[in-house]
């Protein structure tokens, strides 16, 4: 679907975007993470074309970005704005007409927007007599109100309340079930595992990482287990060949211990060690969130 | 080019909408055809408040020589001096005028009054004595006032231009007000509209809907529909100014004419003001009448009309494209103050250099340059118009208008699009020109 090749976005003294080269396949969620200033929000202005990188291409199904594919891309600046003084039902008409609607289909589709976000008596309100919460909603349909094929959503969830992010949530992935392919822009990794599938790392202008976010999760497994048990009397022995014991926990409800398996070894071999000693209640693998693989790789390259 | 067309209609009726539009529309020539009519108003009444004088008048020159008018009222007394002081003290008399016998040796006259006279009550009767007293010393030394009278020369001097279509009246009075009022016009629109772009442009910046926008528009796309927009706003206050003024006028105009005594009251102040006026005090009020509304033919008004929006809408189009570029490179109007004077400077230098030098010398080789330069061509030109300018002297200065307007637009375009973007920063001169210079 999106095709960004070789991208370099060069400001008078510092690179924005040192040939990043991202592939986004249709129909899926993906993020694109990075710390602030790494040189997301460039690379997102390029894909929409309010900036041209200075070399690189983008391709948007199989055709060289050009001012034809505006129309197809829907695009939640994570500076949101409108006009406070314009009625909203008027912005919104605008907006759409500005993406290349006809005024009677744009019309339409607000109000069915409109229905399904309950803001049906808004129409004639002002944006500056809206609160902080209504008026995401309100920029959040002015960005797909014209049926994007491609939807750009830069820091979506900042400022809204639990109870509209999960709207919000459940919007993006009606929308993408329908086809849309979302690209998510973040800085807030907690909401990426739950919605992505792929995801690009990128840290001061280049991209570190790339890949589905199961992918790239189970390739920073390593072989780490939580084991919560009861010590019946007595603590389990260690069994160096088995495994290392990273912490050791004792709580009201028991104990907990973490533990890299030695190579070779199995979960089930250490649980063959183990339940003849004590009394196990709960064993889960320790899978880095993406959260701890990006501060992993971030800290690492510093 | 759709899109731009979007733009414009949006800039123009989210602003022709506004209560505040409507507002400065009909109030404006409200105001000017109540300053009008308030004048003319004045000027029939005149001053009711008829002030009451007692003259006491010694010489017995001036005895029931001076006239009563609208707001004197001249009482001719005998007695002593001290006694006529008393008793206007205790009377209703407002002035009494104390004429001694021996005045013309001591010029020793006086007025006594509660309150101080006006300027113009101690004028008026100032020249009356000295209209009898002159006619007094004339017929002494012999001579007939009547035929000084006549003999008195009323000279009049008529500028005739000659022009392609030939002679024609040159009214130099007229040219100064046409060329004037239609230069400071301008200058006042080009701040009112230009201001409007540059505030249009910090509004989108700092609401940050601009992302939003150009996301579907190019930069270039929005600062002209906003430019084009605003500009068409300009011309639409000015064409309902003008019919509304013109239609007020005519209303006002035909309820003044049609009431007859008002009529009668003009001609007969009229009359009066010639009687009492001082023999070759000049021109009597309706002979001012009269040359204003033959000076007001001579010009040439829709000529001047068209020159002047042309003028207007070049000017429009260059200063708003600047007032735009500095729009997009501050955050907040306070901000914007840095680059405003090499915007406002020439505007306000070419204003002050044509009331004070243009309008004298209009053919003059600095008048003739500064209609050139696109940046002070509209108000210079709209200043040497109505003296007269040589067609291709208007077709030079409009075609290097035109080419100004693109030029400044194509630099304003360039910073333009990249401060819109730009956000927190404080913007130096060295950074604009950095922008200027990006690609794209």
């Amino acid at each position: 679907m999106l095709s960004i090749r070789n991208i370099v976005k060069q400001y008078a003294n510092h690179r924005a975007l040192d040939d990043v080269s991202i592939e986004v396949e249709q129909g899926k969620i993906f993020g694109l993470l990075g710390p602030n200033g790494a040189g997301k929000t460039s690379l997102i202005r390029i894909i929409n074309q309010i900036t041209a990188p200075d070399s690189g291409e983008v391709w948007i199904n199989g055709e060289k970005l050009n001012p034809s594919h505006i129309a197809q891309i829907g695009y939640l600046p994570e500076e949101r704005g409108l006009y406070k003084k314009m009625e909203i039902g008027e912005q919104m008409l605008y907006l759409a007409r500005l993406k290349g609607m006809g005024k009677d289909e744009a019309i339409r589709k607000i109000k069915f927007w409109f229905e399904k976000m309950d803001m049906q008596t808004w129409w004639n309100k002002k944006v500056e007599d809206l609160s902080k919460g209504m008026q995401q909603k309100v920029q959040f349909v002015a960005t797909v109100v014209h049926e994007p094929k491609l939807i750009i959503l830069d820091e979506p969830f900042s400022g809204f309340d639990p109870v509209n992010a999960e709207i919000i949530t459940q919007e993006i992935l009606e929308l993408n079930k329908k086809g849309a392919t979302i690209i998510f822009s973040t800085h807030r990794m907690e909401s990426v595992e739950q919605l992505c599938d792929h995801i690009a790392l990128i840290h001061k202008s280049k991209k570190i990482l790339d890949g589905s976010v199961k992918e790239i999760k189970n390739s920073y497994r390593n072989n780490t287990f939580k084991i919560e048990y009861h010590a019946n009397g007595s603590d389990f022995k260690q069994n160096s060949e088995l495994f290392d014991v990273n912490s050791q926990l004792e709580t009201e409800e028991g104990n907990q211990v973490r533990v890299t398996i030695k190579s070779g070894k199995t979960a089930n071999d250490v649980l063959a060690w183990l339940i003849p000693q004590v009394h196990i209640t709960q064993l889960t693998e320790v899978v880095p969130s993406i959260n701890e693989i990006f501060i992993q790789k971030v800290t690492a390259l510093n | 080019m759709n899109k731009t067309l979007l733009i414009i209609q949006r800039e123009y009726f989210s602003r022709v909408k506004k209560k505040s539009f409507l507002l400065m529309t009909f109030l404006v020539p409200l105001l000017f055809i109540g300053m009008y009519a308030l004048v003319i108003f004045i000027f029939i009444k005149g001053d009711d408040n008829v002030k009451k004088i007692q003259v006491l008048d010694q010489s017995g020159i001036f005895a029931n020589k001076l006239s009563n008018k609208k707001n004197l009222d001249f009482q001719f007394i005998n007695g002593s001096y001290e006694n006529a002081k008393k008793e206007m003290l205790s009377s209703e008399t407002d002035f009494l005028l104390f004429v001694p016998a021996n005045f013309e040796s001591s010029s020793n006259i006086e007025i006594v009054s509660e309150k101080k006279p006006g300027l113009n009550i101690v004028g008026d009767i100032e020249d009356q004595l000295e209209t009898v007293l002159l006619d007094k010393r004339l017929i002494q030394a012999g001579i007939d006032t009547a035929v000084i009278n006549q003999a008195k020369p009323q000279l009049n001097i008529n500028a005739r231009q000659i022009t392609d279509e030939g002679e024609k009246d040159a009214s130099v009075g007229a040219s100064f007000v046409v060329g004037f009022v239609a230069a400071f016009l301008i200058y006042i629109s080009l701040f009112i509209y230009g201001t409007q772009v540059m505030r249009g442009v910090i509004e989108e910046k700092t609401t940050r809907i601009i992302e939003v926008i150009v996301s579907s528009v190019k930069p270039f796309q929005l600062m002209l529909g906003k430019i084009l927009g605003i500009g068409m706003v300009g011309l639409t206050q000015f064409l309902l100014w003008i019919i509304l003024s013109a239609g007020l006028a005519t209303l006002a105009g035909t309820l003044l004419i049609n009431d007859d005594e008002t009529q009668t009251k003009v001609e007969q102040m009229g009359k009066d003001r010639a009687a009492a006026a001082a023999p070759g005090a000049g021109n009597s009020d309706s002979e001012m009448f009269n040359n204003f509304s033959k000076a007001a033919t001579t010009v040439d008004f829709p000529y001047i009309l068209g020159t002047f929006l042309f003028y207007f809408l070049g000017g429009y189009l260059i200063y708003s494209a600047l007032f735009a570029a500095v729009g997009s490179a501050v955050d907040n109007e306070t901000e914007t103050q840095q680059f405003m004077l090499p915007i406002t400077l020439p505007l306000i230098f070419t204003f002050i250099i044509g009331m004070n030098f243009i309008v004298n010398n209009p053919d003059s080789p600095l008048s003739f340059w500064l209609s050139m330069v696109p940046f002070t061509s509209p108000i210079a030109m709209m200043i040497r118009i109505p003296f007269g300018v040589p067609a291709w002297e208007l077709a030079l200065s409009m075609t290097l208008l035109i080419g100004g307007f693109l030029f400044t637009t194509w630099v304003a375009a360039r910073i333009y699009r990249v401060g819109i973007l730009m956000y927190g920063k404080k913007t130096s001169y060295k950074e604009l020109a950095k922008w200027f210079m990006y690609k794209e």
